[in-house]
């Protein structure tokens, strides 16, 4: 008999709550009772409410249990784990998990059921198909692919894909760059950092096939320093796919070639920015660039350069592997392909969500998150993350898609929902918005330098009662002029939390 | 010269030479050398100037710019909290004021002994299981004041 396989996630969720100690305890256990066991460090799910998510390989599937903590491991081997076992943290087969099997999941297929480094896993479970065809395909039919796919940028600002890909690939030049903005700073957002560490191989080939798509041979991943884990992923993947002829001169003797290198952000929030992210790259402070040129037609060193979320270039393979048809059939008008959010904050079932485009964010927020963690009343939900509105009651039946978030004043963004219980003080929460504005402005343009500065002390004033109506209009002209004059959504959305808060929770502002 | 300035100029060389020829090679030349030393000395920058073939004040520049970045060592252990919004709705807030009487500090500062650096940080990725702690290079996840002296205790007991 071969020796069972345990799954314990490798995540940095799934470490933050203490995956690292049961792998390590499932390990001794499993020694010390004389059974044989594989243990696999497999990729989370992004069911964090669940983690660390147990799962053992049976000929019926594969048996979750969950949230396992350090002192359940013991137990769990008492009752028969990882045999057959009836455990109180026994969660049956994991395609059974209904908050799990509801979803629909498109760009976190993979996610969980393979090790993140194993390119066996990876092309056993379709990865690289998308790749091989594009080998033999021009770079405008890949182009043309991902026009018709209808494929928009994930990282926020939904700008369609493929349209900024026929730029770069009409703009002549002698080398262009594909450059993956992991720079994911949105707080309550985390959908890059899971893909990158569940299936680090899908962005890798999503970059390659833009490379093919456009005629850049080099590409780079402008990652975040706050994400340890997920470099230590990176490093190793893009190692194992270049010794695998994945990456380089001649991919898989096609004689097309494209590498690609792993650099590391310093902790400014504003190079999630695209042209700040360019400067950084170049190695020098990350300040905003005037746009035009933009970076499809001047980007990195001038060059012609793709800028793509890791969702978007996430999405690549799948829909060069399945056809531009496939991925446009999920999702509906402007919005294609499948939603992905996050549930953050006071949630008391917090992770990733990929559904179909439609879902209310009552629906997400009470259905797949269950309410808050505290058991208290849910009160404000901001979405789209810092920059994005604080949304009341009244507004929770918005259907969650580019379109509907903008007619009511929000965002939708990166997808990123942040729950609040009543004990929230919406004033500290719109004060927070101009501190973190003040900050990680880049500094280069005064409305979001000074403007950010002036909005805390303004916000004081008001909630101190200081010439109330005075300094509410100051509050008002304030974002008028950051929203107007700021160079780039940093300075131009950070009024958009603040003025959600105002109008909806006037209140605790102390109207 | 005395025997540091000689073993800063390696370290320099060195982090200069790992990443020669790369594009923008100052931010990986910079981690390089906090990486090891903890810090970049400023005695580096007229250094890193001479070998990049930039201006101290460029160099200057980007070292100030970014949070990361440091100009004098941190403690034996770099304690971040997460201030962002998603941690906030979990009591960050309250984590943070007890944090800075546990550790005695406020951001930005190092205990006596040297042995903790307390940080802010905006966001660490963890937004479902808030409020989120980094310490060195590990995350903890729905960290209470119960559970944050727990993990000072830990550190403090070992020697």
């Amino acid at each position: 008999m071969s020796a069972l396989k345990v799954f314990v996630p490798r995540d940095a969720t799934a470490c933050a709550l203490g995956a690292d100690a049961v792998a390590d305890s499932i390990l001794a256990g499993a020694k010390g009772r004389g059974i044989e066991i594989e243990l696999v460090r497999n990729g989370s799910r992004g069911a964090f409410w669940l983690e660390p998510l147990v799962e053992v390989e049976t000929e019926s599937g594969r048996m979750a249990f969950g949230p396992v903590a350090l002192a359940d491991v013991p137990g769990l081997f008492e009752s028969g784990f990882p045999g057959p076992a009836d455990h109180a943290l026994g969660l049956g087969p994991v395609d059974g998990i209904d908050w799990l099997a509801s979803q629909q999941r498109l760009t976190f297929y993979r996610s969980g059921w393979t090790d993140p480094l194993s390119l066996d896993d990876y092309t056993r479970m379709g990865g690289y198909k998308g790749l091989k065809r594009a080998l033999d395909l021009s770079s405008q039919a890949i182009v043309d692919e991902v026009k018709e796919s209808g494929l928009r940028g994930r990282g926020g600002a939904a700008f369609p894909t493929g349209i900024k890909w026929q730029t770069v690939l009409d703009t002549p030049a002698e080398q262009k760059y594909i450059v993956c903005n992991a720079d994911e700073g949105d707080s309550g957002t985390f959908a890059d950092r899971l893909l990158m560490e569940s299936d680090p191989f899908q962005l890798i080939e999503g970059m390659t096939i833009a490379g093919l798509a456009v005629g850049a041979t080099e590409g780079f991943i402008y990652l975040r320093s706050e994400y340890p884990h997920c470099r230590r992923v990176l490093e190793e993947a893009i190692a194992r796919a270049s010794q695998a002829n994945w990456l380089g001169e001649d991919i898989q003797g096609s004689g097309k070639a494209f590498k690609l290198e792993l650099r590391i952000g310093a902790g400014a929030y504003i190079c999630g920015e695209e042209t700040s992210l360019l400067d950084s790259l170049e190695g020098k402070r990350g300040l905003i660039r005037f746009k035009p040129p933009l970076p499809a037609i001047e980007g990195l060193l001038g060059k012609p350069t793709v800028v793509n979320n890791v969702l978007s270039l996430g999405a690549i393979s799948t829909i060069l592997a399945e056809g531009a048809g496939y991925y446009r059939d999920f999702g509906t008008g402007r919005s294609r392909g499948t939603l992905t959010v996050q549930l953050a904050g006071n949630v008391r079932r917090g992770g990733l969500v990929e559904i179909p485009f439609g879902a209310t964010l009552r629906e997400l927020v009470e259905g797949y998150g269950g309410g808050t963690a505290s058991g208290r009343p849910v009160r404000a939900i901001q979405v789209g993350g810092p920059l994005g509105a604080y949304l009341p009651e009244s507004q929770w039946d918005v259907t969650l898609n580019y379109g509907a978030l903008t007619d009511i004043g929000g965002m939708l963004g990166h997808g990123g929902i942040v729950v609040f219980d009543d004990t929230v003080d919406m004033a500290q929460q719109a004060r927070f918005a101009m501190e973190f504005c003040a900050v990680e402005s880049c500094g280069k343009c005064t409305p979001c330098r000074v403007g950010s500065v002036r909005g805390v002390e303004v916000i004081d004033r008001i909630v101190a009662n200081q010439d109330r109506e005075f300094n509410l209009k100051v509050l008002d002209d304030l974002c008028e002029t950051m929203d107007k004059g700021s160079l780039c959504a940093m300075g131009g959305l950070t009024p958009m939390p603040v003025r959600s808060a105002l109008k909806h929770f006037p209140a605790d502002f102390g109207a | 010269m005395n025997s540091s300035a000689v073993s800063l100029r390696e370290i320099v060389d060195s982090a200069v030479a790992e990443h020669h020829g790369k594009i923008g090679t100052l931010m990986p030349v910079l981690h390089s050398v906090q990486e090891k030393l903890g810090f970049v000395p400023s005695e580096s920058v007229p250094m890193l100037a001479q070998s990049l073939n930039l201006s101290r004040a460029e160099i200057q520049g980007v070292i100030g710019f970014y949070h990361d970045f440091r100009t004098s060592p941190a403690g034996e252990h770099l304690v971040q909290l997460c201030r962002a919004e998603a941690c906030q709705a979990m009591g960050s807030r309250d984590l943070e004021l007890h944090a800075k009487q546990r550790l005695g500090i406020d951001f930005g500062e190092t205990t006596e002994d040297g042995r903790f650096t307390l940080e802010p940080v905006y966001c660490l990725g963890n937004c479902a299981c808030a409020p989120s702690v980094r310490i060195n290079d590990g995350i903890h996840a729905r960290v209470s004041t119960g559970s944050f002296d727990q993990l000072i205790d830990d550190l403090e007991a070992q020697e």
